[in-house]
């Protein structure tokens, strides 16, 4: 039977609790200027510091545990919905770590970086032409970051009208990430929220009341979170250009379209690219994200500074943009992710781009055809690459929800699906296997799953209990609030708690 | 296909369970005219991995790294020492690979060493609680503006010129898109002077400033008090070994960039924002927070927590729009920290005062001049110049010297100011070198 203990493993300890005065843990640097009074040159010396204190190897053996009771893609199938959980090829993590790429201050003159602006335009003009827009900016350096900017390019553009003010509204789909109307209140937006239809697609009646001349833009995720084309895109960019306002393309679900269809040429006017979901710089565990935008010329004289372009052939920055919304951060984005987009863009070159989105989309389609009789879609229509299925008759049935089933995978050795989102969808569980999976591990997957369905009907505690593979069971969330427990204190030696 | 697993017959077998005849069937909802043929982009022709990586190394080559100049260059990121080990954690798999901690039955190792990271970082800038990480340190300032806003209600973020440039910049970005004004503090002999603040959201403070100078928190403080304002600080975080920390002087949020903590230099990034605050800001916090709890069974375990303050719960009541943070450079702080320790904080930072302090030595001799000679300094200072600073930076990587940043762009009248970093990198040798390449510059 599944979930028993697959390993045994020595149980994590914090860091604090194997501390020894007067051990490192490195062959630190020794100075050979002369001493100085440290009082003297810094006017104060602090008396206390508690780090840890631990030998080299101690350090090593304590993150190799804890790497142990950790999931990462390299570990097993991740079908995490919205997150494009593919493979992170290695070569990537090889050329990121050239010191010609790695040992590059961010305030070097130009001049000493030709090959990095080289990479910067590189990816600037793959990204152009695999989206279909005018301009790409690298400068965001999240998907947030990026939906922001965006954003931020939109108050611009409203501004330079003199529409700045009564332009107060973005019109965001009730099926939107959350980072949507939190990025829009970001920028001292109100934020207004529009309905899907009942085939999935956005409420076209919906959003013609709503558009009026308060309206800033509309946020829109194509294809959307129920991982469904918009067929109505072009009509619906149409309507809110004829309002006045401005469409931005959320492009968490670029994955769907590399190299089959681009939304520049969808009609709109602007998108972010998650390039640590699509082109494959690796997610780290929550971060380093990567947020390049694209933009049609209309909002080009508002894209933040610098800009990386091209002179006569030659790389160069442009600084003087008087109508730039200024910096979003501090120096050029994330360059190492960036040099790990370019690896992979030239990986898959002109020839194989477009075999990203196709493979995507059949392994979407197998699993949501593979578990259609005990887990059906949300929508019974071609899915992109995700498919978003419910669990509704488990939970009205046997009192089993999606998120016990997810718990259950784990003990299976799967990682569980994006559960509960998008929120209109009732014990959704959202499934994205990527194009780098093959059949067998769907195959593996499908039938965990479809194990689980019967495991849901004979003996459901089974699935309220799990996981019991785990070095913990589910935890105390409650708990964990109320008795907020967020950092270590040591009282050995008398710190205030 | 580079990384894509799929036969000839996986496919045929895959096409026939779906009951569809062809892939392109399968994109039948999107409209023909919105579609483009395969092939058609135009961009380069694939490579395969061998001559990737010689394509690539050929790029790389074409730039001039810092292992080719010594580099005096900080001015927010610094050529710091980074042990072997940091490297060898975050390139494992299971972090490397992992998806955001939201399963914690399964990733309790990257809980763990987050709140590993919180604690740590609280401690460096002695305050109760730190988040899990945030962008970089120019948005983490940003945000703790715009938290200030949220918390006093006001509307004027009050925030000193020798905070770095850049971090203005951005500040300006977000305060812009918030109707937040921005009001700019002077310095005077190298110190912010804080004068009059009025209907202050909050004030904030560069420690050590952009210029190098310890800044006096104390007094700060007791500015940001009588007008009812937040302290905010953005502090260096090696320095933190040796210096009072922000938390000591009563700040309110400190803010930092943790690149120095084991972080490649990198052209700027990825690079790790530091966000820490008093406890009763800790439901204001921008990002995830990590915290300690139990299971049923009682057995100890990590959760991300007060989740009710983040996007994809709360969407636009959100305290930030931030999802990704930047974990694995956390992770890499969390090495780093664990593998200095208490000691090898120390060595580096006093190994980083020994050389900045011989460094000025040596430069006042070869002919420069301390900008603010009475400021007290840790790893970076201003050196006047009798020529040009950015001629005579240029004239110097010639000679294999990245001499540090020009100030005359930033800062108006300081054409011929250079602002110069010392790392725990550099040996005498290399500093006696540059001062003799600077006299012969300068002469």
């Amino acid at each position: 039977m599944k979930g028993q203990a697959v390993r045994s493993v020595p149980l994590p300890k914090l860091i604090f609790e194997k501390s020894r005065k007067g051990r490192v843990g490195c062959n630190v640097p020794v100075a050979d200027t002369p001493e100085v009074d440290l009082k003297a040159a810094l006017g104060q010396v602090r008396e206390e510091l508690h780090l840890p204190e631990v030998s080299e190897l101690e350090v090593l053996r304590h993150f190799t545990i804890l790497s142990h009771v950790n999931y990462g893609i390299e570990t097993g199938f991740y079908p995490l919905g919205s997150c494009t959980m593919k493979y992170n090829p290695k070569i990537n993590e090889r050329t990121a770590a050239l010191p010609g790429f790695s040992m590059l201050h961010p305030m070097q003159p130009a001049s000493m970086i030709p090959g990095a602006m080289e990479i910067l335009l590189g990816v600037q003009d793959m990204l152009k032409e695999i989206t279909g827009f005018d301009y790409i900016t690298l400068q965001p350096v999240a998907g947030a970051h990026g939906e922001m900017t965006c954003l931020m390019l939109i108050r611009a553009y409203h501004e330079s009208r003199g529409e700045g003010k009564q332009r107060h509204t973005i019109l965001v789909p009730d099926s939107a990430h959350g980072t949507n109307p939190a990025s829009a209140a970001r920028c001292g937006y109100d934020v207004k929220s529009i309905p899907t239809d009942a085939d999935g697609n956005t409420d076209l009646k919906a959003l013609e009341a709503a558009l009026d001349d308060s309206i800033a833009g509309l946020m829109l995720t194509n294809p959307s979170t129920l991982g469904l084309f918009e067929p109505n895109i072009t009509k619906i960019c149409e309507m809110v250009h004829k309002a006045g306002g401005m469409v931005f393309c959320d492009g968490a679900n670029m994955n769907a379209m590399v190299g089959t269809t681009r939304p520049g040429d969808h009609g709109f006017d602007c998108m972010h690219l998650n390039l640590h979901k699509t082109f494959s710089t690796p997610h780290g565990g929550g971060g380093p994200g990567c947020g390049a935008i694209g933009i049609k010329s209309h909002l080009e004289p508002f894209l933040p500074v610098p800009i990386v372009q091209r002179v006569d052939g030659k790389p160069s920055l442009d600084w003087h943009r008087p109508h730039s919304i200024g910096r979003v951060s501090p120096y050029y984005g994330q360059f190492l992710m960036e040099v790990r987009a370019y690896t992979y863009l030239r990986a898959y070159g002109k020839e194989k781009m477009h075999e990203i989105s196709h493979y995507a989309v059949l392994n979407a389609n197998y699993i949501k055809a593979r578990l259609k009789d005990v887990l059906p879609a949300a929508y019974d229509r071609p899915c992109m690459h995700e498919c978003v299925l419910t669990a509704e008759k488990y939970k009205k049935q046997h009192g089993v929800r999606a998120l016990d089933i997810s718990k259950r995978l784990i003990d299976y050795g799967f990682h569980p699906p994006t559960n509960y989102f998008p929120l209109i969808v009732p014990e959704a569980m959202m499934i994205e296997p990527t194009e780098t999976e093959c059949k067998e591990t769907l195959d593996a997957f499908c039938d965990a799953m479809i194990e689980i369905c019967t495991e849901a009907v004979n003996d459901p505690d089974l699935l309220h209990n799990a996981p019991t593979s785990q070095i913990v069971g589910r935890l105390d969330e409650t708990k964990a609030v109320k008795e907020l427990d967020v950092r270590w204190r040591t009282k050995r030696e008398g710190v205030k708690v | 296909m580079p990384y894509i697993p799929h036969t000839v017959e996986d496919r045929q077998e895959m096409l026939a369970t779906i009951g569809a005849r062809s892939i392109d069937e399968l994109f039948r909802e999107i409209p023909d005219d919105l579609k483009i043929a395969p092939q058609s982009l135009n961009i380069p022709s694939a490579l395969d991995e061998s001559k990737l990586l010689a394509h690539l190394t050929q790029i790389s080559r074409k730039n001039v790294d810092l292992t080719r100049v010594v580099s005096f260059l900080g001015a927010g990121a610094y050529d710091r020492f980074i042990p072997a080990t940091v490297n060898a954690v975050i390139s494992r798999g299971e972090f490397l690979t992992a998806y955001t901690p939201y399963q914690p039955e399964f990733s309790q190792g990257y809980l763990q060493s987050i709140y590993e990271f919180q604690s740590m970082i609280a401690e460096l800038y002695g305050m109760d609680v730190a988040n899990a990480s945030m962008y970089d340190g120019a948005t983490s300032l940003a945000e703790a503006a715009i938290l200030a806003h949220g918390v006093t209600g006001r509307k004027k973020i009050y925030v000193s010129e020798a905070v770095h440039p850049h971090y203005r910049q951005v500040l300006d970005t977000y305060c812009w898109s918030m109707d937040l004004d921005v009001v700019q503090m002077p310095t005077e002999g190298g110190y912010t002077k804080i004068g009059e603040l009025e209907d202050a959201a909050c004030i904030l403070i560069q420690y050590p400033n952009f210029f190098g100078s310890i800044e006096d928190l104390a007094a700060a403080r007791k500015a940001a008090t009588d007008s009812g304002a937040m302290f905010i600080v953005c502090a260096d975080p090696v320095a933190m070994a040796l210096i009072t920390p922000p938390g000591e002087f009563g700040a309110d949020i400190v803010v930092g960039e943790g690149q120095q903590l084991g972080v490649p230099m990198g052209l700027g990034g990825p690079y790790v924002g530091l966000f820490a605050c008093k406890s009763e800001f800790v439901r204001r916090i921008p990002g995830r927070i990590v915290g300690r709890t139990t299971d049923h069974d009682g057995r100890e375990g990590f959760v991300m927590t007060l989740r009710t303050r983040e996007q994809d719960i709360r969407r636009e009541k959100a305290t930030s729009n931030i999802c990704t943070n930047e974990a694995l450079m956390a992770l890499a702080c969390t090495v780093y920290l664990e593998a200095m320790g208490k000691n090898g904080l120390k060595q580096v930072a006093e190994t980083s005062v020994r050389n900045t302090q011989y460094t000025m030595k040596a430069l006042t001799q070869a002919g420069a001049k301390l900008k603010y000679p009475n400021a007290k300094v840790f790893d970076e200072f201003v050196v006047e110049l009798p020529k040009d600073a950015s001629e005579v930076r240029d004239k110097l990587i010639d000679k294999g010297f990245l001499a540090g940043l020009p100030l005359g762009p930033y800062y108006k009248d300081q054409a011929n100011c250079l602002l110069v970093a010392v790392t725990e990198n550099r040996s005498k040798e290399q500093i006696d070198a540059f001062a003799s390449a600077l006299k012969e510059v300068i002469r």
